[in-house]
């Protein structure tokens, strides 16, 4: 049977950069990236109930620089796929679809996590840091 | 009555074969991580981190173990519907889809399986 040629979907090449697709894209990164996080989590509950060397070792991992950098990364990925999340929820009661809309809610997104990770920076600053 | 073609139904074609089952998943596990997480993202910045004993010790208080074991089983479920998404997209192989598929799954359940022993083991005074 021959096989005709079928509509493709629009590949990410050919979208031009705007606040829907970048933050769809990013959705999706943050992701990825926290599906690491969660098995860095079992790492740490795993070390909890494997001694004190080991959890040691795991918070040293965790506080040294590439820990504390990667931290910092979980942290605004959490929180741009929590509001990102909840963004979509809203979506799928079947409100907020007008451009406009999307525009605003986008960026209380973005400003959101950037807001809400400084926060939680700031935080750890005032409390001198990991206890 | 079927709304599909004879041809289409034996091609395969046309449907997702599991309607809007995975769409709901990923929407109840959403909602029920927005809670879970933001009481782990609170219990970390407000325990003392260093300290093996009192984290052993907040661990193993029944209502923190419950909520940690609902995190992780949350986490995993909601992480290998998501990332079954991103394969089924980007991998267009059958064979190395199914795959990683099944690597990613087979991962995430066993880390999801080592947290919640070492949970359980805590809780339980079994350290």
């Amino acid at each position: 049977m021959p096989v005709r040629a079928r509509p493709l979907s629009p590949h990410l090449q050919v979208y031009r950069w705007q606040m829907g697709n970048s933050l769809s894209i990013l959705h999706r990164l943050t992701g990825i990236f926290l599906t690491l996080g969660f098995l860095a989590l079992c790492y740490w509950l795993v070390s909890i109930a494997s001694g004190a060397a080991p959890y040691s070792a795991a918070m040293a991992v965790f506080t040294g620089p590439l820990g504390i950098l990667v931290l910092c990364g979980w942290t605004f990925a959490f929180f741009f796929h929590l509001l990102n999340g909840i963004r979509h929820l809203f979506w799928d009661t079947g409100r907020g679809f007008e451009a406009s809309q999307r525009r605003v809610s986008g960026w209380l997104v973005v400003a959101g996590s950037v807001a809400l990770t400084f926060g939680v920076g700031a935080w750890l600053w005032c409390a001198g840091g990991v206890r | 009555m079927s709304l599909r073609s004879p041809l289409g139904t034996v091609l395969g074609t046309g449907s997702a074969k599991d309607g809007t089952a995975h769409w709901w998943a990923q929407r109840v596990s959403a909602v029920a991580l927005v809670p879970l997480c933001l009481w782990f993202l609170w219990s970390l910045l407000s325990l003392p981190l260093r300290d093996r004993a009192r984290v052993g010790a907040w661990l193993a208080g029944p209502v923190n173990a419950l909520l940690m074991i609902l995190l992780v089983v949350a986490l995993a479920y909601h992480a290998s519907l998501g990332i079954s998404v991103v394969v089924e997209d980007y991998i267009p192989s059958k064979a190395s889809r199914v795959f990683w598929l099944l690597l990613l799954r087979f991962l995430l359940v066993l880390a999801g399986g080592a947290a919640m022993l070492a949970v359980l083991r805590v809780a339980l005074g079994r350290v």
